[in-house]
């Protein structure tokens, strides 16, 4: 345990200097803030700005953050260093994912002070799930890339796809038929209908089985490339 | 300390390592020499667990090295050749997180800092470090935790005379704290001001080993006097009675300008074991 909260401690110091990293937590956030008072558009659906944003928040900083913070380690030798000084891999990873977790949930605190008090339970607690799944996926991408590089190519299509899609399926239903099998299509979906008794079986399942894949897809690169 | 025998490692096709025995005793500076690509790297990577092999054992603190428990590996200090720093951090918060994860005081960061000669720099994000800088502050990693046992893999490759004494003070240092340590590498010079015994490797094999003098000795075939004259003219002269009047004529003449025996460096030693140089042309030119 005492590792874990050493890496935390690592990223929290490293990050606030990290301005490609740190500027994937707080675009999001800020955005929103700006969009939702400063644009009033008349019939636009209400909080537009902020569930949009929300889900490529979650598709987005997450994702690319995990991967960046692993593969940068893996290029300059750092991550062989923290294996050597008795740092597990899954010590290392839960400190990451943990760190990365709760700036994103600082992040979707701030994007929630636009929702009413009585949603943010509700938000909160669908962005902390989706968060999750982004941080397995980026964490599978950090895994396989040698180095910072290979990670922002092999990032970037999955990273567009999983933020971008809930958006375009806004204008096109062929595409949103195939984007509501991702779950940020589906959480944008929960975001929309805001409530816990709202929540679609189908929906829910296909959070569960994209949380499972990415769950599944993580063991076996990790199991396949470990973490050097 | 370190005991292991006939370690051979293979990648893909290529034998890297081949029959490796080594008895490393408690408190003693052991050189392996080889050129680049000779399996140096892979010989510390092997016994200290970060990498597996095909067949042989390799006894640390007398356990299997698989068995080592995190208490024995917290004993262990290991500075690899390409092992990175956070660039982005101080120097002092780069030691913090092994600090943190070895359970070792605060207290202890300024103090390694000051013996890296790092003190002022201590703040300074790792980035701003000069090369030498850098491998002090990969050095006060692995000093910070006051190891039993010290693996440095060629602690000074490429970097100015005056660091790599200062690096060569606090290798010394450690040794006479009673540290043991392994070291790499392929400045001959270093090997032979540092350590105790050495080892020659060469394509995976160990071809010599010994006391750095003693390997010397034992290639002194030549055993010849050279003697240079203030005339400008060189005479050698055979390692026997009749020279020792010679010289004494010589010196009594003032004529001698310079005087040497001819026993063999440990690179001279390399270059007849294999007809291959320790550094490559390459890296000495550019070293």
């Amino acid at each position: 345990m005492r590792n874990v909260v050493t890496i935390v401690k690592k990223q929290l110091k490293d990050t606030l200097k990290n301005k490609t990293v740190l500027i994937q937590f707080v675009m999001f956030p800020v955005l929103t803030l700006i969009f939702e008072h400063a644009i009033n558009i008349p019939d636009m659906p209400e909080l537009f700005f902020a569930k949009l944003f929300s889900v490529m928040y979650m598709g987005m900083a997450p994702l690319t953050a995990v991967a960046a913070i692993i593969s940068e380690e893996k290029e300059k030798n750092t991550l062989r260093v923290l294996m050597m000084a008795n740092v597990k891999p899954w010590e290392y990873l839960i400190g990451v994912g943990i760190y990365v977790w709760t700036i994103c949930m600082v992040g979707a605190g701030v994007i929630a002070t636009s929702f009413p008090a009585k949603d943010i339970p509700f938000y909160l607690a669908v962005m902390a799930a989706g968060f999750i799944i982004s941080i397995a996926v980026g964490a599978c991408v950090g895994i396989f890339a040698p180095n910072q590089m290979v990670s922002t190519s092999m990032v970037l299509p999955v990273m567009l796809v999983f933020s971008f899609a809930p958006m375009l399926a806004m204008f096109n239903d062929k595409i949103e038929k195939i984007a509501r099998i991702f779950y940020t299509q589906q959480i944008r979906i929960l975001l929309n209908n805001m409530t816990f008794d709202g929540i679609k079986p189908e929906s829910f399942a296909i959070v569960a089985v994209n949380a499972l894949l990415a769950i599944i897809l993580f063991f076996a690169a990790f199991r396949k490339k470990g973490l050097e | 300390m370190i005991e292991a025998k006939n370690i051979c490692k293979r990648f893909a096709d290529r034998e890297v390592l081949s029959g490796i025995d080594l008895d490393i005793r408690p408190g003693m500076i052991f050189g392996l020499l080889g050129p680049s690509g000779a399996g140096k790297t892979t010989l510390i990577k092997i016994i200290t667990g970060q990498l597996v092999f095909e067949s042989g054992e390799v006894k640390v603190f007398g356990k299997n090295v698989a068995d080592l428990t995190g208490e024995d590996k917290r004993q262990i200090g290991i500075m690899m050749d390409d092992h990175g720093v956070y660039d982005r951090m101080s120097c002092a918060d780069n030691l913090k997180i092994f600090a943190d994860i070895f359970g070792v005081p605060y207290s202890n960061i300024a103090k390694t800092l000051k013996e890296v000669g790092l003190e002022d720099a201590a703040k300074k994000p790792a980035m701003k470090l000069s090369k030498g800088m850098r491998a002090r502050l990969r050095l006060a990693r692995v000093l910070m935790v006051s190891p039993k046992l010290l693996f440095l893999d060629e602690p000074t490759s490429g970097l100015d005379p005056m660091t790599m004494r200062y690096i060569h003070k606090l290798i010394m240092e450690q040794k006479e704290k009673g540290c043991t340590i392994f070291l790499t590498t392929h400045n001959m010079e270093e090997a032979s001001v540092l350590c105790d015994e050495v080892a020659l490797l060469n394509e995976g094999k160990i071809i010599e080993r010994g006391a750095p003098e003693d390997v010397c000795r034992r290639y002194n075939h030549q055993r010849k006097i050279l003697i240079h004259l203030t005339t400008g003219e060189d005479i050698e002269l055979a390692h026997d009675t009749y020279s020792a009047g010679k010289i004494s004529s010589l010196m009594e003449q003032g004529t001698v300008e310079t005087i040497h025996s001819s026993e063999p460096s440990l690179e001279t030693v390399f270059i007849e074991l294999t007809g291959r140089r320790l550094e490559s042309e390459e890296e000495v030119k550019y070293a």
